[in-house]
């Protein structure tokens, strides 16, 4: 186990080279410069030309791309430094760092909401196949589907404030000090997140557990006279889950970008607010620092993913005899 | 099909169901089961079907009872009607009766049919490669129906399920308890399958099909292992076949099924050494025997199993008979005796024929 792992981490790292270096190249190739950016910010758009090599250098843009992307991989293996922002004067990391907690807990909590929905109904919808239950269930994720959670989210934020005078609270305690503060402020968005990725997932569920209610292994299971709980719980949800798992690993990117836009609506200061205001200002170090902490973080749940394959799936070993 | 006839008949033999439970003593083989005028259909978009249509038969305590009929002749349904384990929809239990040990178990609540389910009928299917949960181990795959049935605790379980593999004849029970289906070969599912179904020492055991997904030199294993356990248990069985060499050497007595009706019964001798149906003849005409050295062509039964939502007017089988009459054609034959132990459903007298 522990050597799958080391091994697994290890061939992490050609993977986030070759995203390193697109990540470093697709970025310089968004349409503007910081440099036009900068001097019309400052009121230097007739500036001089010696003006603008001056900041070109400040900044370290004028040497070529490759050996650009060269210092900036050396900063980060010698020094685990992903560099500066163009604009203030803070590091990279520090950026990041900072904002990253907001973006976890967004996530976790709308992937903690996504499952909580979907498994159950999932389950429920394909035991009870064709009742009154399963086609509200069954609406619901349609529903959910075909609703952009942009508009959800907008709608939440506008229609109690036009009608009571209310808004989402996004004032941010830290979680350890006040918990239910910390909750309040993330539980409209998180749900709204949440609820849009549990359609996909409660489909796949259902799907998944009348193909396994359809196996012999559950006809054995009836017929050795178990209750229908277990039956369900035991024999048929353990094997409905694991394509489930698979499915929620394609959907953490899909969720990153859901929290960016979240985010921004219910005036969230996460990673993506911080992604969307650097690539306005076209802060090159902060949109790659972020794309590969992204990077990071999806191969990691990726990782989890094929773990959890071990959990329940008995095929599966790590370990090579 | 007159299923008066068999019903009667069966009724006179079996004697009253209120004395069953009274240990067999040896004499008159006493009735564990009375199944009468089965009727199971599948509904589909446009109209139903029938797969066993007025079946009745018996099985006595201690015996082994085959029934014997090609894919689709409503067999297998037969067997998952008595313990109501037809998925509904499309499946359902239109009509008969199921009399086991003084209940009739199609009149069972949900949870009564439960309790009966792998404690006093146990089922094992034809498929052990799938039958078994690849994510549950095997010693809680054979484990769960005492768990479910009885008062056992954690480690008299595992002692008895140890005790069951060793009974099954597996090597190394404790380590082999731990494993998980996809270790084991076919031979050993299915001997685990049959561990399972012996846990709580069932009074009758359905096996459909159970040798057919293995190798042939481990059939005949598994047969005799069946048939040894449930003589040491004195337990009752119903082997599922298609295949008359199992039949020949493991059954008592031969239920022959077509269309979803019994069309020939008897004891294993009258049907291989006097079949009087003509299903029946081609049957044995189409299965190679050892001892023809005379290079005796196999003779296929022409044509193809009926098709249920469709069925010919008269007797199911008369397009594939060779000696199919007029009045084969008009009437459906029903189940009449022969003798003490012999019935058939045919208009056709066989003994003026060959």
């Amino acid at each position: 186990m522990s050597g799958y792992l080391l091994r697994r981490l290890l061939a992490l790292l050609p993977t986030l080279l070759v995203a390193s270096i697109i990540v470093f190249g697709v970025v310089r190739l968004v349409p503007g410069n910081v440099l036009d950016l900068m001097l019309s910010e400052n009121d230097f758009a007739s500036s001089s030309h010696e003006t603008r090599a001056q900041l070109e250098e400040a900044l370290g843009l004028d040497k070529p791309i490759y050996v650009q992307y060269l210092v900036w991989m050396k900063n980060i293996v010698l020094h685990g430094d992903l560099g500066d922002s163009l604009w203030r004067n803070t590091s990279v990391l520090s950026e990041i760092g900072e904002r990253l907690p907001i973006t976890l807990e967004l996530g976790l909590l709308s992937l903690f909401f996504a499952l909580l929905i979907a498994v159950p109904v999932g389950i429920y919808s394909a035991v009870r196949q064709e009742t009154l239950g399963d086609h509200v269930g069954r609406t619901f994720s349609i529903v959910a589907l075909a609703v952009p959670n942009f508009w959800a989210g907008t709608l939440v934020v506008i229609l109690p404030a036009m009608w009571w005078g209310w808004a989402p609270p996004n004032e941010i305690e830290p979680f350890f000090e006040s918990p239910i503060q910390n909750l309040k402020v993330f539980l409209v968005p998180s749900l709204i997140l949440g609820a849009s990725l549990s359609a996909v997932v409660m489909r796949m569920m259902r799907t998944m557990m009348l193909e396994v209610l359809r196996q012999d292994y559950v006809r054995t299971a009836w017929a050795k006279g178990l209750p229908e709980r277990t039956v369900v719980m035991r024999h048929a949800v353990k094997n409905a889950l694991i394509p489930v798992i698979t499915l929620v690993g394609i959907l953490v990117p899909i969720l990153f970008g859901g929290t960016v836009i979240i985010e921004q609506i219910f005036r969230l200061p996460g990673i993506g607010q911080l992604l969307l205001d650097a690539v306005t200002a076209r802060d090159y170090p902060i949109i790659t620092g972020v794309f590969l902490v992204a990077g990071v973080l999806v191969m990691t749940v990726n990782l989890l993913v094929d773990l959890c394959y071990g959990l329940l799936d008995p095929k599966v070993r790590f370990d090579r005899k | 099909m007159n299923t008066d006839a068999s019903g009667q008949g069966a009724a006179s033999v079996a004697g009253h169901v209120a004395d069953a439970d009274q240990p067999v003593t040896g004499e008159a083989p006493r009735t564990l089961l009375q199944v009468r005028n089965l009727r199971t259909i599948f509904r589909h978009d446009h109209g139903s079907l029938t797969a066993v249509d007025g079946v009745s038969f018996d099985v006595r305590r201690g015996e082994t009872l085959a029934i014997v009929g090609e894919s689709g002749s409503g067999k297998s349904i037969t067997a998952m009607s008595l313990l109501r384990l037809i998925p509904s929809p499309p499946g359902e239990i239109v009509d008969g009766e199921v009399e086991f040990d003084g209940r009739d178990l199609l009149e069972l609540s949900d949870e009564e049919i439960r309790q009966i389910r792998g404690n006093e009928i146990a089922m094992i299917f034809q498929e052990p490669m799938t039958s078994l949960n690849p994510v549950l181990n095997i010693a809680r795959q054979i484990g769960e129906p005492m768990e479910i049935h009885s008062r056992r605790d954690r480690d008299s379980i595992w002692k008895r399920c140890v005790d069951l593999l060793r009974q099954v004849r597996i090597p190394d029970p404790e380590r082999r308890l731990k494993a998980y289906p996809h270790q084991f070969s076919g031979g050993m599912r299915q001997r685990a399958m049959i561990a399972m179904g012996l846990a709580c020492e069932p009074k009758l055991i359905i096996a459909d099909e159970p040798t057919t997904a293995l190798d042939v030199t481990v059939q005949a294993q598994i047969l005799e292992l069946l048939k040894d356990l449930t003589r040491d248990h004195h337990s009752s069985m119903i082997l599922i076949t298609h295949d008359l060499g199992v039949v020949a050497r493991y059954a008592d007595r031969i239920n022959v099924m077509y269309a979803g009706r019994i069309v020939e019964r008897g004891t294993s001798d009258e049907i291989f050494n006097h079949p009087r149906h003509p299903y029946t003849l081609g049957l044995m005409e189409s299965v190679p025997r050892l001892n023809d050295s005379d290079g005796t062509r196999l003779r296929p039964i022409p044509g193809q199993p009926p098709d249920l939502s469709n069925l010919p007017r008269g007797c199911p089988f008369h397009p594939r008979c060779r000696f199919a009459m007029d009045k084969c054609r008009e009437a459906e034959p029903p189940l009449e005796q022969l003798s003490e132990e012999h019935w058939k459903a045919c208009w056709v007298d066989l003994d003026d024929k060959h």
